[in-house]
């Protein structure tokens, strides 16, 4: 019953602890640029601005996408927290960014298609590292169920310390950072204009802004489940991550997506597999 | 709990550049930069009219760019203001005896804030696009608020006819002519 609470909890706040988080990183991100930078609270501004907007849409699809979007990212969330199976979970997460693919397959824009070709090259290049990472953490505790990781004595970082290095690069990807802000991206207008999201406007562009905030909130709850055994050392880890992020976006270039894939198929998912093949021998 | 949200703290611009010697874009640019960070007052540059909020034109309006202009401002959702930035988006500026130039961006759309200046200074453009983000709210409430200069109301710019090659006559025909009529 407690987990029930924890879990609603969790997802009530969520999209609060990740606009937050969101808007820190705008800032931060400005003042490495030498500029002083929006609100804290900008995010927030946005998607309630965003959400009073005139509705204007393509196809009827398209928002039944953006919400579907929305609601698997909801729900991934709140198996997180329920310590569901890590294996349907990943599957609930591959729905959900792929109805936003969908949802940028389903208009004529070229730059719409570009970013959704380009969110499932991202994909093939990320998903590996989830799983093994997912087999990873089934080697350590025998079981599937994310459960089997919160009742663990040993911090999961320890077992797996390189998948967690290839995690990172799927945090990098997730975040829509440089050198990976391929598919949607608001630095890359003269490349692809909005990519992936080019053709949602007004409150479907809301939606996926929301779904972004769970998005954030959950791949930073993912560091935590590499620490869980001591809060402080979880936090430290998340916000490691969080501004090691913003340092690479900030010193990096836009890449392609073969580089990525290349990228992602060799230095990620060996770091990966060789912790995988470590564990298994261990 | 009544109307909270307020549009001005996150207007995003669309910039379209329709005849522009590029003086008053580069000073637009300069506006994102360190020294002036518009993002700060919550602005972001955006490459899309469907997420924007300010459409920001510098440039006059001619021939051939007045349906581009007006295809730009219909795609932006409500509610929405516009921004004529430097003397040329206001009159058409030193192109206005231009044979192909029908004048300023009120030809066309609705403009809600001029912005003098040739080009215009960047704390000016700032200025101005602030001014127009404050109209937002009260554009979303009621659509027909007073803007600068409606498109109905223009006094049409006199041009000299020797000048000026069979094209149509005014802005209405001009975009009501297929492309390739005019080429």
């Amino acid at each position: 019953m407690n987990k029930l609470t924890l879990a609603i909890g969790a997802v009530v706040l969520a999209p609060f602890i990740g606009g937050l988080i969101q808007g820190f990183d705008r800032v931060l991100t400005a003042r490495m640029q030498g500029r002083k930078g929006p609100p804290l609270l900008q995010p927030f501004y946005d998607i309630l601005k965003l959400l009073r907007k005139e509705r204007v849409v393509v196809n009827s699809q398209q928002i039944l996408y953006a919400y579907m979007h929305l609601a698997m990212m909801v729900l991934a969330l709140f198996m997180l927290f329920m310590g569901q199976d890590a294996l349907m979970l990943l599957f609930i997460l591959a729905f959900s960014t792929l109805s936003l693919v969908l949802g940028g397959m389903s208009v004529r824009s070229p730059y719409s298609r570009i970013g959704a070709q380009r969110e499932i090259m991202m994909m093939v290049a990320y998903e590996p590292i989830l799983i093994l990472m997912v087999i990873g953490m089934y080697l350590v505790n025998g079981n599937f169920r994310l459960q089997a990781v919160f009742e663990a004595e040993r911090p999961l970082l320890l077992s797996m310390p390189l998948l967690f290095l290839a995690y990172l690069t799927v945090v990098m990807i997730k975040f829509q950072k440089s050198p990976f802000d391929l598919a949607t991206s608001h630095h890359a207008h003269q490349e692809i204009v909005k990519g992936l999201t080019l053709e949602f406007a007004g409150p479907c562009l809301g939606v996926i802004e929301i779904a972004h905030c769970y998005e954030v909130a959950f791949f930073l709850g993912l560091v935590g489940l590499f620490w869980l055994s001591n809060f402080w050392i979880a936090a430290v880890l998340m916000g490691g991550v969080f501004v090691l992020s913003l340092l690479l976006d900030n010193l990096c270039a836009r890449l392609t997506t073969i580089w990525m894939f290349r990228f992602m198929w060799s230095v990620a998912l060996g770091l990966a597999l060789t912790n995988i093949v470590w564990l298994y021998w261990h | 709990m009544k109307d909270k949200v307020r549009f001005d703290k996150s207007p995003w611009v669309v910039h379209f550049n329709c005849n522009s010697c590029n003086g008053c874009d580069i000073e637009l640019l300069a506006c994102l930069s360190p020294l002036y960070d518009l993002e700060r007052f919550g602005i972001v540059h955006v490459g899309n009219p469907k997420h924007a909020d300010v459409l920001v034109v510098t440039g006059s309006v001619n021939y051939r760019n007045a349906r581009v202009l007006k295809n730009v401002y219909d795609q932006m959702p409500h509610p929405k203001v516009v921004v004529a930035m430097g003397v040329c988006a206001a009159t058409g500026g030193v192109f206005r005896e231009c044979y192909n130039v029908l004048g300023g961006v009120e030809k066309v759309v609705p403009v809600d804030v001029f912005v003098p200046g040739c080009p215009s200074r960047p704390e000016a453009m700032m200025d101005g696009i602030l001014q127009a983000a404050a109209k937002l709210d009260e554009k979303r409430r009621n659509p027909d608020v007073p803007v600068a200069v409606s498109t109905d109301t223009v006094v049409r710019l006199p041009a000299p006819e020797a000048a000026r090659p069979a094209l149509p006559a005014d802005t209405a025909s001009a975009l009501a002519t297929p492309m390739e009529k005019i080429a």
